[in-house]
């Protein structure tokens, strides 16, 4: 069996810790070849081909593939798809936009965030904002499957895959890219993040969130966000951890004035240790955290911040 | 323009669910149904549309069991012009897959000729995120999906997406299929006098078989299991205690 796996390829560079994730999912299934696909995309396909566990790298680079819209990718993908029993990606915006067109087109069902991998038919995926586990068979004769990263170790470095180009479909012209606003960051990205602080509707105010940045900032922390938070604008969205937001699965999880709902536990309650600190001894992050503390989070977390590091 | 705006019965967010025993589903006898939270917000979009004159009718679609027939309803009384169900499930545990789903809504566009569809980015209970996307290939029509700005200008649509890292602005042609975010706006409650004025709009019955669609599901679903549970945590009683805890584990 052969596994076709679309890289995160992000303005010319490679997302490596998904597509390392992604990589470490597919190895099960077959041979993996990575595609590489975008405006500018072979710097990214020689930085895939190192991924250990990659057979070979597909570089298709074209205009029409720049910002990756999903008419001309999933056109591209599905140009390729013969000789693949697999098609796969990391679950990213991306990839969410693009492998359901292509499912469609080839006439099979799509395997969204798959958690495990039973066997070549056979996958764990989280239903019900992960508060059940559904094990799935398909009878499709191809698969295509997007991956959760978070449940997946990344693959290390030290392949050595071949590189070939390949050539773009052609495009549907049914779509153009504008503009991206993209947040500005020097910290960690949020979902390959080792360590995440977040806050939720308890911070109070954008100003105030400043003292969950100063947190993160000293742990070498990502940001994260209740979506309390985000609709307050207390922070952008691409923040937001959850059902609906980021699903994160760090080695430690501070979760500060977020009271635990459902939806936000979907996104954090795998991480190794979560710690919670709010005022409400009754609030249910309680009941997922290793470590929680009843305080007030303005005292709390500044007191923390300094006995750190 | 007519807007074509697809709803799905799921069980409400709030509620907690429950696994079966046998591992055969989650348990729905006699739990809460709703309107999933993101059809909402793209019912809510298309009638803001239609206020705004760039959209003359909103039909809204479920495809389901007969008790859909309710989450119409509501859409009705927030204003939607008229409904079709789809019937396609006996029993509410029979979650029809997004595949089978987007080619029933492929043959409603058929007939109904819209100028959009407005979907909910992702269902709350599959957690799929994928009906949009397949029904804009079964039609070969454009696609923009997690939206949380949408400008309708003639035969172009301008739509900004909530993606990994910000926001990103796109032009679609039109007929397209917009999948909705949870920012693009909220949802209005419908009044009680508008309730009462939905039961008196049109909604038809169809089943899948008029549409001549297979909804057999691809992925047989194999078992259901609880997520594993985590051990249970302490309370410290100081920021101190946190700290010499965290560092006893090793996580600072």
């Amino acid at each position: 069996m052969a596994v076709l796996l679309l890289a995160e390829v992000t303005n010319g560079e490679l997302a490596l810790d998904a597509t390392a994730k992604a990589v470490t999912a597919a190895k099960a299934l077959g041979d993996v070849t990575v595609l590489a696909a975008g405006a500018s995309a072979a710097a990214a396909g020689e930085a895939a081909a190192k991924i250990d566990g990659v057979a070979k790298v597909l570089v298709a680079e074209d205009a029409s593939l720049g910002h990756r819209m999903a008419e001309p990718t999933a056109a591209l993908i599905v140009s390729l798809a013969g000789d693949y029993s697999h098609i796969v990606a990391p679950a990213t915006t991306d990839a969410k936009n693009i492998l359901p067109r292509v499912a469609a087109l080839l006439d099979v069902m799509v395997l969204s965030d798959v958690t495990g991998v039973v066997d070549g038919d056979t996958f764990e995926r989280p239903i019900y904002a992960g508060n059940a586990i559904q094990t799935v068979k398909s009878s499709d004769a191809k698969k295509v499957i997007t991956f959760r990263t978070a449940s997946f170790d990344a693959a290390g470095e030290g392949g050595a895959a071949s590189v070939e180009t390949a050539g773009a479909a052609e495009n549907p012209g049914l779509s153009e890219w504008v503009e991206d606003k993209v947040a500005e960051s020097d910290r960690p990205e949020l979902t390959s993040a080792g360590v995440v602080v977040s806050g939720g509707r308890g911070v109070g105010s954008e100003e105030d969130f400043k003292i969950i940045e100063a947190l993160a900032d000293k742990l070498g922390a990502a940001v994260g966000a209740s979506r309390a938070a985000v609709d307050s604008g207390y922070a952008p969205n691409d923040w937001q951890v959850g059902q609906t937001g980021k699903v994160v699965a760090p080695e430690l999880y501070i979760a500060a004035g977020i009271s635990g709902a459902i939806q936000h536990l979907a996104g954090m309650k795998d991480s190794k240790i979560i710690v919670a600190i709010n005022k409400d001894e009754e609030a249910p992050i309680f009941q997922v955290a290793d470590y929680g503390l009843v305080a007030d989070l303005f005292e709390a977390v500044p007191a923390l911040t300094e006995k750190l590091g | 323009m007519k807007v074509l705006v697809p709803v799905k019965r799921v069980i409400d967010y709030n509620v907690k669910v429950r696994v079966k025993a046998d591992g055969t589903g989650v348990d729905l006898a006699n739990v809460k149904m709703s309107m999933n939270p993101f059809d909402e917000i793209a019912v809510e979009e298309a009638i803001r549309l239609k206020e705004a004159g760039k959209a003359d009718e909103i039909v809204a679609v479920s495809i389901g069991v007969k008790q859909a027939q309710e989450t119409l309803r509501t859409a009705l009384a927030m204003g939607a012009d008229r409904a079709i169900l789809v019937v396609a499930a006996e029993d509410v545990h029979q979650d029809i897959e997004p595949l089978a789903v987007a080619k029933i809504l492929a043959k409603v566009v058929e007939e109904e000729q819209p100028g959009l569809v407005l979907c909910g980015k992702q269902a709350i209970d599959n957690d799929m995120n994928a009906t949009g996307q397949m029904l804009s290939a079964l039609l070969g029509w454009s696609q923009a999906t997690f939206a949380s700005e949408v400008d309708i200008d003639g035969d172009k649509a301008v739509v900004t997406r909530e993606v990994d890292g910000g926001l990103q602005t796109i032009k679609v042609n039109t007929p397209t299929i917009i999948s909705v975010d949870l920012r693009l706006n909220e949802p209005r409650y419908a009044s009680l006098p508008n309730i009462m004025k939905a039961k008196k709009k049109p909604l038809d019955e169809k089943t899948a078989a008029d549409y001549g669609v297979d909804t057999s599901p691809r992925l047989e679903i194999v078992k259901t299991s609880e997520p594993s549970e985590r051990a249970a945590g302490i309370m410290v009683g100081s920021v101190d205690e946190l700290v010499e805890k965290l560092k006893e584990a090793g996580a600072v």
